[in-house]
């Protein structure tokens, strides 16, 4: 528990930092928040106009004082307002960030599912032709880009099927379960493509290791099935790694899937702090990627823990 | 992994027919028009937005005083008719009693006066003030008369007014501070929702004083990836698009349940030279240029043959043909003739560049680098984000650029920022010539419509031989939209105004 505690403390710490580096990074860009609304009109204002949407951006004051004003809101929950939505930046983030979450769930879900039983499969087949097949599959998944994979699934469903996931708005999960989980399976299936490959070569690998361990040996020679040696003897063991790049890899879909949610216009965070950067709503990028980086912090604790319920001989944080 | 594909298979059958049921019983409910863009709107405020997405969506809900057909002539908005005084000096407009907000108050020529008023005022900040600087003063004699008042003679004043960005706004949310985060408008539509960077919602405006629209409301959705649209359409449930990108608008006449529109735009693409710098500064440097490259090969290798050359007056009112200006014919003896004369021998010089703003900017770039390596020109290209080179265009701070630049209906308007000795926008063109000046002048002075045509074909012709810019070509504004979708009229502004005649079968 302590090390828990220890973890935590260190979180504001990190996050100060990336709010630095965010804060400074995105006002070093050129451009700002008037020739992202305006484009090259924006060299018709005179420099009264420019001043007075300056004022109106909150862009005017030295960046020291814009930064200041934005960390006292920060203490007070306050992430700022955006420019674009004219709403809270943290409302925003509440807003989208259902959507992000069970997207990154779902492709876990696809990928594990997938990912173990083949890695597994693979493993106890080890130099066969199947496991060589496995081995190619997961390589072609994991060298196929996404936007290869979701257009091509948008242009199988469309010209073979009629049909297109429905795009632009998201259907929450409790407002309509069918209707949220068809419209993400699309997009979870080409985020779990790739993750599912990664999946599938870390317990292949995993499981090649601690099959050849004495206690497997012992295990068999004890008379035990094959099957009870694979899945109670060897696959705890060999899941550690793969808690590890699962973790890695969901940190990672929470800050959202860029590519994937631009390609089925999905309105989860990656596309919101894309948008945020190309139209330079300075308090939108801060707040999101500040809250980014905190679920990244507290999935890799997560992962930390899953350690110790997994393999009992670990101690962290102990002497 | 046979039964995984099997499975994922199945799963998306599933799915797609049980969804595809939910889709088809729809269509019998409503005339809503299903509408998707790649790119949104950026905000509400007409008199503030300049970005194509915010325009076209904001001439759904706001009316200006007067507006442009497809053939670009003004017609009656707001404002039933109009008059010039003989002197150009006085414009006077009389409005249409029936024209209403959709807050119920009727448009009154105080609505006009404050709608300037607040476009006038430096700190409203709107882009378009620049082109309203001749109005003095505004009167309103009676409840249907509003009287412009100029300082200068100025005839292109009136194509300027028929444009959002001098839409009329109510005197009442102007005073409330309101322009902008809530949009009352007179337009054919009004706004129910906007979520921005995803969906939009608009409902028929039954008090309209223009007319009926066909539909009951459009529903707007941003899909960013326009394969996406184009998938969208084809399984149809999309039934009307914008699209940008020609290499995905030539691929929708192959679809059976498809139409594509285009229509010409008036804005244009340009190869920027930098005149304050040399060698650019050399008159012989530029018309070699000129000379050198091959204005229809650029279209119908970077543009896939989707546009046309153009001169600098893309508007079919004031247009030449192309092949009667300076060097149009590519002419390598000319070119390498004037290098020759003009003492330069080659030289490197750094174009800069937009991504995908237009999506051809790149590969109209690598073009134009082989051609002018013909006359030993070394073109270097830096591609940029868009907001970088707004940035470093409006700083003037490039050798070259390769430009989409919007055009207008007028001459005036549309060149007077970059080449008279006011232009706002004269750091970018650093281009200043005595002869372009004076015949900008009397372009803005003259009322009679076959000697301004006369005067701006002068203009032309001597921009072309002075080539501080290459002008290249124009494109096509492209719309697609499903066959059971009729009445869409395309315009060159690209408006989608013609959305008020669109029914749904």
């Amino acid at each position: 528990m302590n090390y828990v505690v220890q973890r935590l403390l260190t979180f504001p710490l990190i996050l100060l930092g990336v709010s630095v580096l965010v804060f400074v990074s995105i006002r070093m860009v050129p451009g700002d928040a008037i020739t992202a609304m305006l484009g090259t009109e924006a060299g018709l204002l005179t420099p009264a106009q420019r001043s007075a949407l300056a004022a109106y951006f909150g862009i005017d004051q030295p960046v020291w004082s814009q930064y200041l004003r934005w960390l006292s809101g920060l203490f007070q929950g306050d992430l700022g307002i955006s420019s674009i939505y004219g709403k809270p930046v943290l409302a925003i983030i509440i807003e989208r960030f259902p959507l992000t979450l069970q997207l990154a769930l779902m492709s876990m879900v696809i990928a594990l599912s997938v990912g173990v039983p083949l890695g597994v499969f693979a493993a106890t087949r080890n130099e066969k032709p199947s496991d060589l097949i496995v081995r190619m599959l997961a390589m072609l998944g994991q060298s196929t880009p996404s936007f290869v994979i979701g257009v091509l699934i948008i242009y199988v469903l469309s010209v073979f099927f009629g049909f297109v996931p429905a795009m632009g708005t998201f259907t929450p999960l409790f407002v309509d379960p069918l209707a949220s989980i068809g419209q993400l399976i699309f997009p979870a299936i080409t985020l779990g493509f790739a993750f599912a490959a990664s999946v599938t070569r870390i317990s292949r690998s995993a499981m090649l290791d601690v099959l050849s361990d004495d206690y497997i040996r012992t295990a068999r020679s004890k008379g035990a099935s094959q099957r009870s040696v694979v899945w109670r003897h060897a696959l705890p063991n060999a899941l550690i790694p793969v808690v590890t790049l699962s973790g890695v890899e969901f940190g990672y879909l929470l800050g959202g899937a860029v590519i994937v949610e631009q390609i089925f216009a999905l309105p989860g965070l990656g596309r919101l702090v894309l948008d945020a950067i190309t139209q330079r709503d300075y308090a939108l990028v801060q707040g999101t990627v500040l809250f980014i980086a905190f679920n990244f912090l507290l999935v890799n604790l997560l992962v930390d823990l899953a350690y110790v319920a997994l393999d009992p001989r670990i101690r962290i944080g102990g002497r | 992994m046979n039964w995984i594909n099997h499975r994922k298979l199945m799963t998306g059958l599933a799915i797609a027919t049980a969804l595809t049921t939910a889709a088809a019983a729809l269509p019998v409910q409503a005339a809503t028009l299903r509408m998707a863009w790649s790119q949104d709107a950026t905000g509400l405020d007409p008199h503030k937005q300049t970005a194509f997405p915010s325009i076209r969506l904001l001439e759904l809900v706001y009316e200006p005083l007067v507006r442009l057909d497809a053939d670009l002539n003004v017609i009656p908005a707001i404002a039933t008719s109009w008059e010039f005084a003989p002197d150009a000096k006085t414009l006077t407009f009389k409005l249409d009693p029936n024209a209403k907000f959709t807050n119920g108050a009727q448009v009154t020529p105080a609505d006009v006066k404050a709608s300037f008023e607040r476009i006038l005022n430096e700190e409203t900040a709107a882009a378009a003030r620049s082109n309203f600087l001749s109005i003095d003063t505004i009167d309103t004699p009676d409840a249907e008369t509003v009287v412009f008042n100029l300082k200068t003679a100025d005839v292109p004043i009136l194509v300027a007014m028929a444009t959002i960005n001098a839409a009329i706004v109510p005197a009442s949310e102007i005073e409330a501070g309101n322009v902008g985060t809530e949009a009352v408008g007179s337009g054919p539509f009004k706004l129910d929702s906007w979520e921005p960077n995803s969906r939009e919602v608009l409902s028929a405006n039954a008090d309209w004083a223009g007319g009926d629209v066909k539909v009951d409301g459009i529903t707007i959705s941003v899909l960013p990836d326009e394969t996406a649209i184009l998938a969208s359409l084809r399984a149809g449930q999309t039934d009307f698009a914008l699209l940008n990108d020609p290499l995905v608008a030539t691929m929708v006449p192959n679809e059976a349940n498809l139409q594509l529109n285009r229509a010409p735009v008036l804005a244009y693409n340009v190869l920027q030279l930098n005149p304050s710098r040399p060698p650019m500064d050399n008159l012989k440097v530029r018309q070699a240029m000129s000379c050198a490259i091959n204005r229809q090969e650029i279209v119908d290798a970077a543009l896939a043959g989707e546009g046309k050359v153009t001169g600098p007056l893309t508007m079919p009112a004031f247009a030449q043909d192309p092949s009667t200006l300076f060097c149009y014919e590519q002419d390598l003896e000319k070119a390498k003739a004037l290098m020759a004369e003009s003492g330069v021998s080659g030289f490197t010089a750094k174009v800069i560049g937009a991504t995908g703003e237009p999506p051809v900017a790149a590969s109209e770039a690598q073009v134009l680098q082989a051609q002018l390596a013909e006359i030993g020109i070394n073109l270097e290209i830096e591609m940029m984000e868009l907001n970088v080179y707004v940035d470093t265009w409006l700083a003037g701070n490039f050798d070259m650029a390769v430009a989409q630049n919007g055009g207008r209906p007028d001459p005036f308007p549309m060149y007077n920022r970059y080449f008279t000795k006011d232009g706002n926008l004269l750091k970018v063109s650093n281009f200043v010539d005595d002869t372009l000046d004076t015949l900008m002048r009397e372009g803005q002075a003259e009322t009679d419509p076959a000697k301004r045509v006369e005067i701006f074909h002068k203009f032309e012709n001597h921009l072309v031989e002075q080539a501080p810019w290459l002008w290249l070509s124009t494109g096509y504004g492209y719309t697609a939209q499903l066959k059971t979708v009729s009445g869409f009229v395309p315009s060159p502004t690209g408006t989608l105004f013609g959305l008020t005649e669109v029914s749904v079968q």
